[in-house]
């Protein structure tokens, strides 16, 4: 008879509420994504550099021209939020740190430490590099 | 009808085939980033300037060689597998998923062997 009316397991994405935590958790493989483009990135300025000093000007060039510093700030960024949310998976592989306010607090410590060790990262590495890259 | 037993048609198939190597190697190469990629960071910082003679400097001395070496080397592991895990879940089709996963492989080989011939050509001075 009622078959339709019957409660009935639903598969995960139709019925988990969106959280905090799910958004750190896209941001980890979105963060991915954008460095494993940044890879080419760094290839590109390593091969410049042993093609000779007249290559290697040149890419710095390119590399410090606006929109490609627009790409290595995101790469920072990137780089910065996949260092601190890597570790915290880490820790969630060791099967530490599942109790949900401990998840919430790592979460919120992460999001604010990416911005910050962004910020700091990008304004020592300006100094230290000279405007270069 | 098929001469294949039933056993000999799903042998091979399915998850436990390597998942585990899979996830495991995630890791690893994980915690040898985490490691590389502060060294990385911390070698760029220390230097005076991102000009030709300084970056060469760094990149000369034995460790840097071996390290920048390692560090592109894990960077294209570590990528090849966080994105094949990505292509897994979000391409359904099979044989672009198939077609995806080859292209990565290709394109962070290339980048590895690319990468790491510039550090060796740094390393041992031959340059220009």
């Amino acid at each position: 008879m009622a078959l339709a009316a019957r409660e009935r397991p639903l598969s995960p994405f139709l019925h988990y509420r969106w959280m905090f935590t799910n958004t750190l958790s896209i941001l980890h493989r979105i963060s991915g994504l954008a460095l494993a483009a940044a890879i080419f990135l760094l290839v590109y300025w390593l091969m410049a550099a042993a093609a000779g000093p007249e290559h290697y000007d040149r890419a710095l060039g390119v590399l410090a021209s606006w929109p490609m510093q627009g790409l290595l700030f995101l790469a920072t960024l990137a780089f910065s939020y996949h260092l601190l949310n890597g570790i915290r998976h880490l820790f969630f592989d060791a099967g530490r740190g599942f109790d949900l306010p401990v998840a919430r607090a790592s979460a919120r410590a992460v999001s604010i430490g990416s911005v910050v060790l962004t910020i700091l990262g990008w304004w020592l590495l300006k100094r230290s590099l000279g405007g270069g890259a | 009808m098929s001469l294949r037993s039933p056993l000999g048609r799903v042998l091979g198939l399915g998850s436990a085939k390597g998942g585990s190597t899979h996830w495991f190697h995630q890791r690893v190469s994980a915690v040898a980033l985490l490691l590389l990629g502060l060294w990385f960071v911390g070698s760029l910082l220390a230097l005076d300037g991102a000009g030709y003679d300084a970056v060469i400097g760094w990149l000369r001395s034995p460790l840097s060689s071996t390290l920048a070496a390692l560090l592109v080397g894990v960077l294209a592991w570590h990528a090849t597998l966080g994105l094949q895990v990505v292509i897994e879940d979000y391409v359904g089709d099979k044989g672009r998923r198939i077609a995806l996963l080859v292209l990565v492989k290709f394109l962070y080989a290339v980048a590895a062997v690319a990468g790491v011939l510039a550090v060796l050509r740094i390393g041992f001075g031959a340059i220009g």
